[in-house]
């Protein structure tokens, strides 16, 4: 390391940054004079929901930022005290992936899909002239071995699908330190992953800012990952900065009502943790599972025999009318086919299903109509279950089209406005289009379609997974308002344990497709009986000042 | 193994395609008319006429006829072309390489072409070269090839007397037929490289690379290129089949003895046997082709290459 910067200059250190996206409504102002500092061996945290602008500062010092469509305004970005506006473009070029590194949300898309990884680890060796061929080669199995790839000399020469979503984000992270960077920019690193592999990510990256001295700066939504991550904490809203300080500080003792908001917004913050569970009497079931079982054929090998995958294993439960059922399981834990299956959106391999007494498996064509008025999904993604090209009114009116006798075509427009007030939406907006509305309006016209069948039960399926958390509670809340006034079910299915306590009556831990617990929501989390449970509820990132002080600590 | 096994189940496929083919060319062919009239005087009687169907077997009922060719198609007998007396898969196989050679050239050079111009368009989007480009390339996919052949030749051959009007012999006669092939294809394919580069400059993954450092035209011609491949291949495959086809119209203007003027000419001569060897040699050509694609997919592209197996 170098001692020719100002003793008094920070490491990395954004001024003013002022950045504007270019579009045909004119200019947004992505960014708006944000400032701030990071130094070798500490932790910042750039908090904020979607749209807040904490990624586009990140990319600003990378160079990443394509113009047009974004313009940098005003701002500089200092590094070691040079100015990074007055380096070349080469100069540049070299400190990003040298001095500069940056990992990403989405290690499957920000990996190249046609190259091996050795190849594309050995490119960081190659691009900065540090080593090539079999010396960058060996060194890219030096670093796989050390981000926790077993077997790095065999996986070497696989491509990205072949390795598990946490392996990815390994992946990259060893190619961002690759060349030991002095600065590690962290874009939502972990939001991809489910929590006990979020646990590992950042466990890997608290070690290697330990080993390496790495000033991390983190960007992130969400507050646990924030706290367990941070040393120092900005808190972004629309473009700004409102609220920045030690994590603890902020954390503990919030002064902008925002980061209040956000802060309180956490589900499980809330004292007795149970919320929005019902209040109403539980009924009689309305579904009854039965060993349920579903098989996937894989592709087959071309002289192997088929395999198969047991994606769902003998499960059984039973749903009561006013209820809801939380199931809870990590990816590949066949949640997601446990409602496909129950929909009939995928063939059943055995097992029964009673919905009011008539298994839904035998149903026939018409009596599969009738059924499926009565139950409805929502999906994670209200964007990509929804026709881009059908207006509001369509999409909501659309159950009315196919189940005739529902309600007479004159009365449609005043139930959809009805509809849309009943889910916090207004009557205008029944002529616009899906993407004039956010990520939480979106889910919301989605219940909304729901509820235009005279619904019993609704299966959501991530339903409130890909929304922010403040929009999260709300969404939530809608649900528990929706449940107590018309007396529905639910089958709410998510990785995220935090959000069922607050919801759910019962719940359900899926492992592989089996279920390893099965209780009601407080005995779960007051008397966790399984191991997995009990994983899946630790997982959950504690605050850094409750686990280890700051640890500043740098190689001799 | 895996490939061996693709190719055998991908040639059977394309068997069965090859006879529906054979079968559909046998019956519409002799919807053209009776070759009697065409290879007797004009002056013969109906005695004669009838004398020369008989002989080669015209007068039996078409079931008959076709069952005698598929016959002397299992034992590798295509007939007589009746309008050169020989075998008529010995003229066909004499004409086909004729045409591969120019379909080949004409190919490699639009693909490596577009590929360079394609890619450094979309490196700089509206930019001066970008608009020049897609201007030149949207004339190239647009001018109809008879007029640019012909066109060609009132300028270079009898205007300015540089090259050959038609026929083959010296390396001038290849130029203006591979220039003509070449304009289409080059168009078109610089306009799918554009769009499919420009995509793949905006990846998740090409943002990886600039982060990592990794130098502009590395980002460009390995990061980007090689994802975009996979469009482009799909189109350069169906040029490359209406080309191995027999570029019908450019070989008639430039009197090129490829397979597609062959089989033109067997229309016109009512030359049954001719046109049934001349369909049988490309759709196999084309088969071969697809057969070549679809490995070339999975060389480039590992998800597909996993897929297969």
């Amino acid at each position: 390391m170098t001692a020719s910067h100002l003793p008094t200059a920070h490491l990395l250190e954004v001024k003013d940054l002022t950045v504007d996206f270019l579009s045909l409504g004119g200019a947004f102002r992505a960014t708006n004079g944000v400032s701030f500092h990071v130094d070798a061996g500490e932790t910042l945290v750039i908090l904020g929901e979607s749209g807040s602008g904490k990624s586009v500062s990140a990319s600003a010092i990378m160079g990443l930022i394509d113009t047009p469509p974004g313009e940098i305004c005003s701002g500089t970005i200092t590094y070691r005290g040079k100015n990074l506006d007055d380096c070349g473009v080469e100069e540049r070029r070299d400190l990003n992936g040298k001095k500069i590194a940056m990992i990403f949300q989405d290690p499957l898309s920000h990996l190249n899909p046609v190259y091996p990884i050795g190849w594309q680890m050995a490119e960081v060796f190659s691009a900065h002239g540090v080593a090539t061929g079999a010396e960058a080669r060996t060194r890219a199995i030096d670093i796989l071995g050390r981000v926790g790839i077993p077997e790095p000399e065999k996986r070497i020469d696989q491509y990205p699908h072949q390795f598990s979503g946490g392996q990815r984000q390994r992946i990259m992270i060893g190619m961002a330190i690759a060349l030991r960077p002095e600065i590690l920019i962290a874009d939502e690193p972990t939001t991809a992953l489910d929590v006990s592999v979020q646990a590992q990510i950042l466990d890997l990256l608290k070690k290697l800012q330990v080993e390496d001295g790495l000033a991390i700066i983190m960007i992130t939504h969400d507050l646990e990952v924030a706290a367990s991550m941070a040393d120092r904490v900005i808190v972004m809203n629309s473009g700004r900065i409102v609220e920045e300080g030690e994590a603890r500080a902020v954390f503990e003792n919030p002064q902008h009502s925002y980061t209040r908001t956000l802060i309180n917004a956490l589900p499980h913050d809330t004292a007795d943790g149970g919320g929005r569970r019902s209040t109403a009497e539980i009924g009689k079931p309305i579904l009854e599972v039965k060993d349920l079982n579903k098989f996937y054929g894989l592709a087959s090998g071309f002289f192997g025999k088929n395999a198969q995958l047991h994606a769902v294993k003998d499960l059984s439960f039973s749903v009561a009318k006013g209820e809801t059922i939380g199931i809870v399981g990590e990816s590949g834990s066949g949640k997601s086919t446990v409602a496909r299956v129950l929909l009939r959106l995928n063939e059943v391999s055995s097992g029964e299903a009673l919905f009011h007494g008539r298994d839904i498996f035998q149903m026939d064509a018409k009596e599969l109509l009738a059924f499926r008025r009565k139950v409805q999904m929502v999906f994670q993604d209200p964007y990509s279950s929804m026709n881009p090209r059908m207006t509001i009114f369509d999409i909501v009116s659309e159950p009315w089209r196919i189940h005739k006798d529902i309600l007479d075509k004159p009365r449609w427009r005043d139930r959809v406005i009805e509809l849309l007030g009943l889910v916090g939406l207004k009557p205008e907006h029944a002529d616009r289009y899906p993407h004039q509305f956010s990520g939480g309006q979106r889910q919301r016209i989605a219940i909304a379609r729901a509820l235009a069948c005279e619904l019993e039960l609704i299966v959501c399926d991530e339903a409130v997974s890909a929304l922010d958390v403040s929009v999260q509670v709300q969404v939530i809340d809608l649900l528990a308002q929706l449940r107590d006034r018309l007396g529905l079910a639910y089958i709410f299915i998510t990785h995220d344990l935090p959000i069922v306590r607050h919801f759910a009556d019962r719940i359900i831990v899926m492992k592989s497709g089996a279920i390893v617990e099965h209780a009601r929501t407080e005995d779960i989390f007051s008397n966790p009986q399984h191991a997995y449970t009990r994983q899946l509820m630790n997982a959950t990132p504690r605050p850094k000042w409750e686990t280890a002080p700051a640890a500043v600590s740098l190689p001799a | 193994m895996a490939v061996f096994g693709f190719i055998l189940r991908r040639s059977a496929q394309s068997l069965i395609a090859v006879i529906g083919l054979l079968v559909l060319v046998f019956f519409l062919s002799r919807l053209t008319g009776d070759p009697a009239y065409l290879y007797l005087p004009l002056d013969s009687s109906e005695a004669q006429r009838q004398a020369f169907s008989e002989a080669h077997g015209f007068n039996d009922p078409l079931y008959v006829q076709f069952g005698r060719y598929l016959l002397g198609v299992a034992n590798l007998d295509f007939g007589t072309a009746l309008s050169r007396n020989r075998p008529a898969m010995e003229v066909a196989l004499e004409a086909f390489p004729q045409t591969l050679k120019l379909a080949a050239i004409a190919m490699s050079l639009a693909l490596t072409l577009a590929i360079v111009v394609g890619s450094l368009a979309a490196a700089k989007p509206d930019s001066l070269f970008d608009r020049i480009a897609s201007t030149a390339s949207l004339a190239g996919a647009s001018a109809p090839d008879f007029w640019v052949a012909i066109v060609a030749i009132l300028v270079f051959s009898v205007g300015l007397g540089l090259l050959p009007t038609s026929g083959t012999g010296t390396p001038l006669h290849w130029i203006m037929p591979i220039f003509v092939l070449t304009l289409r294809p080059f168009g078109l394919l610089v306009q799918v490289v554009r769009g499919t580069m420009i995509s793949a400059l905006a990846s998740p993954y090409v943002k990886t690379a600039r982060a990592k450092g990794v130098q502009r035209s590395q980002i460009i011609f390995r990061h980007a290129l090689r994802n975009s491949l996979l469009p482009v291949i799909t189109v350069a495959g169906d040029l490359a089949a209406s080309l191995v086809n027999g570029a019908v119209v450019v070989e008639s203007i430039f009197g090129w003895p490829g397979i597609g003027k062959l089989m033109i000419d067997a229309i016109i001569r009512r030359d049954f046997a001719l046109i049934q060897a001349t369909v049988l040699i490309t759709a196999i050509a084309i088969f071969v082709l697809n057969i070549l694609i679809d490995l070339l997919y999975a060389r480039l592209d590992p998800r597909i290459r996993f897929q297969a197996k």
